[in-house]
């Protein structure tokens, strides 16, 4: 049998993620230090913790509504309204999903026909071209610079736009630079898109984790909610990533499309994760603040380490991540992390890895112990000797 | 300045210019505050929590349930003065509810804690009973957990 003849020629077409060689090589090392990963190091509340096993006792284990509990939803909607200011109705405008990642997909694959262009602004997350291109549409990568702390600019936007372009991906705050977009700089977006039929998946699942002022999304800026389509969820504001609890808001006619989807790929999702996301939203804005701050002093402390050893870095108001330039050490991103890994056992990403405009960066996430960030920053500056 | 004092009750061991990152503050005023800290009694002390069971030595620590007789005037702090005196006493506090002071004090073995409480605690003026509970075993202290449970599962995902 020819399984690359046999197999979707999308998902042949993509390329894995070069990615796993820092791992696999990580997981042979005593010692390593992995600020790789981007995942709270954070264990999910006892009190969240407990809901879930809560419901196990009681023998919640059935099958849910497609679209997620009703409570769920209610909760979702009034956490929304409360600390986003966003207006979306339990009944019709919120899907519950696994992960925001779930949540990408199926926001991708309702609104995207084959030939469809998507922009996709880069350095960003791996996933929105891959799963773009298995919807049948085009990705168009859009690089966003250090110089413009990596926002997307109106004038950026402008440039690739083109007659077949159907979705914008907004990734904000950003995985891996750490990037926000502020209001004034969605009202500059939402300027270029009244009156285009083009829409957003804005990914706002680092929202809470904005250091300074408040998130704001495009969806409450004027004329964008009616083609606009927030993921959000559980992961990064409530340390849940194991959980696998996302969720979408959009106008009613996308999000029964997506609920369809959803219901046919996936049914509904865990429950045990519902009832405890239930506990999230209700007892949990307190857990947010607390892992904020501690996010918070560690991205203070490792800006203030990576300038002292001469690296420039941006100053990222937003998500668990930085990305200093490396290009003073003339290495590629990639020689660069892969010398650090064996010389000194930490693994940090290349910032490559996130696609156009990435290279000559690296990305650290800080969601790690302050004595493991005290000692990378030991090694690193042994590290940066060694290579002058 | 609560971010600095909450930092030091976690961690008392940092550098100054880790402290300064991680209270947002400049390292001068961290010097500053922490001298004020002292000077104030704000800060206390610092001092290491160590898990004896783990050692070679023993180490027992009791709770004792006090009740007095407030003396006239100084109502309940002359007790509590000549009690936390002792060097084997850890902590008095004095309690709402049922008993009148807590007191927690450790010893070498059971047999010297329970000889404390007769000879020394039990007969001080103004004291009209005790009850004595030994900790069995420690869970956690200051947020710090005894048993350690193993590293949290590997992460492995890329994302």
């Amino acid at each position: 049998m020819d399984y690359s003849k046999a197999l979707n020629k999308n998902i042949m077409a993509i390329p894995p993620s070069g990615i796993r060689k820092f791992f696999d090589l990580l997981n042979d090392m005593d010692g390593g230090i992995s600020l790789g990963i981007g995942e709270p190091d954070f264990v999910t509340p006892w009190h969240i913790r407990e809901a879930g096993i809560t419901s196990l006792k009681k023998g919640y284990t059935k099958y849910t509504p497609n679209a997620g509990f009703s409570d769920l939803r209610r909760e979702i909607a009034d956490y929304q309204q409360r600390r986003m200011g966003l207006n979306y109705d339990p009944d019709g405008e919120i899907v519950v999903t696994v992960g925001g990642s779930e949540g990408i997909d199926l926001a991708l694959r309702c609104l995207l026909n084959p030939g469809d262009e998507v922009i996709v602004p880069t350095p960003s997350f791996v996933c929105y071209g891959p799963l773009a291109a298995m919807a049948g549409a085009t990705p168009v990568y859009l690089e966003t610079k250090a110089e413009d702390e990596f926002r997307l600019t109106p004038e950026g936007l402008k440039a690739v736009i083109t007659p077949k372009t159907k979705v914008l991906i907004l990734p904000f705050p950003n995985n891996p630079t750490g990037a926000v977009m502020k209001k004034e700089h969605l009202e500059a977006i939402a300027e270029v898109l009244r009156g285009t039929d083009i829409f957003v998946i804005s990914d706002e699942i680092y929202c809470e984790l904005t250091y300074e002022g408040h998130h704001v999304s495009i969806a409450s800026i004027p004329g964008m909610r009616e083609r606009t389509v927030v993921v959000n969820g559980f992961s990064k504001s409530y340390s849940m990533t194991g959980w696998r609890m996302g969720y979408l808001l959009g106008p009613k006619e996308i999000i029964s499309a997506t609920i369809k989807l959803h219901q046919y790929g996936i049914m509904s999702a865990p429950t045990m994760s519902q009832y405890a996301s239930i506990e999230a939203l209700k007892y949990g804005d307190a857990d947010i603040e607390h892992f904020r701050d501690e996010y918070n002093s560690r991205r203070r402390f490792l800006i203030s380490g990576l300038r002292r050893l001469g690296l420039d870095c941006f100053e990222a108001k937003g998500a668990f991540y930085l990305f200093p330039d490396i290009r003073s050490t003339g290495m590629s991103s990639d020689d660069f992390c892969m010398g650090f890994l064996k010389a000194e056992k930490v693994a940090v990403i290349p910032g490559s890895a996130f696609g156009l405009g990435g290279e000559g960066f690296v990305r650290i996430c800080y969601a790690n112990n302050m004595k493991n960030l005290k000692e990378s920053l030991v090694r690193l500056e042994r590290y940066l000797k060694s290579i002058k | 300045m609560k971010k600095l004092l909450q930092i030091l009750e976690n961690d008392c061991t940092m550098s100054t210019e880790e402290l300064a990152a991680l209270a947002d503050m400049s390292e001068e005023d961290v010097k500053k505050a922490i001298e004020k800290y002292k000077k104030d009694g704000i800060l206390l002390g610092t001092k290491a929590i160590i898990n004896w069971d783990l050692s070679e030595f023993e180490y027992v620590t009791a709770l004792i349930e006090v009740n007095v007789v407030p003396q006239k005037g100084d109502g309940f702090d002359k007790i509590a003065e000549h009690i936390y005196q002792f060097d084997e006493v850890e902590s008095v506090y004095l309690m709402s509810g049922g008993y009148d002071f807590c007191v927690i004090i450790s010893g070498r073995s059971l047999k010297e804690v329970a000889l404390f409480v007769a000879r020394k605690l039990s007969t001080i003026d103004g004291v009209s009973g005790t009850a004595t509970h030994f900790i069995l075993k420690k869970y956690k202290e200051k947020h710090l957990v005894f048993e350690k449970h193993s590293d949290q599962a590997e992460r492995f995902n890329f994302v």
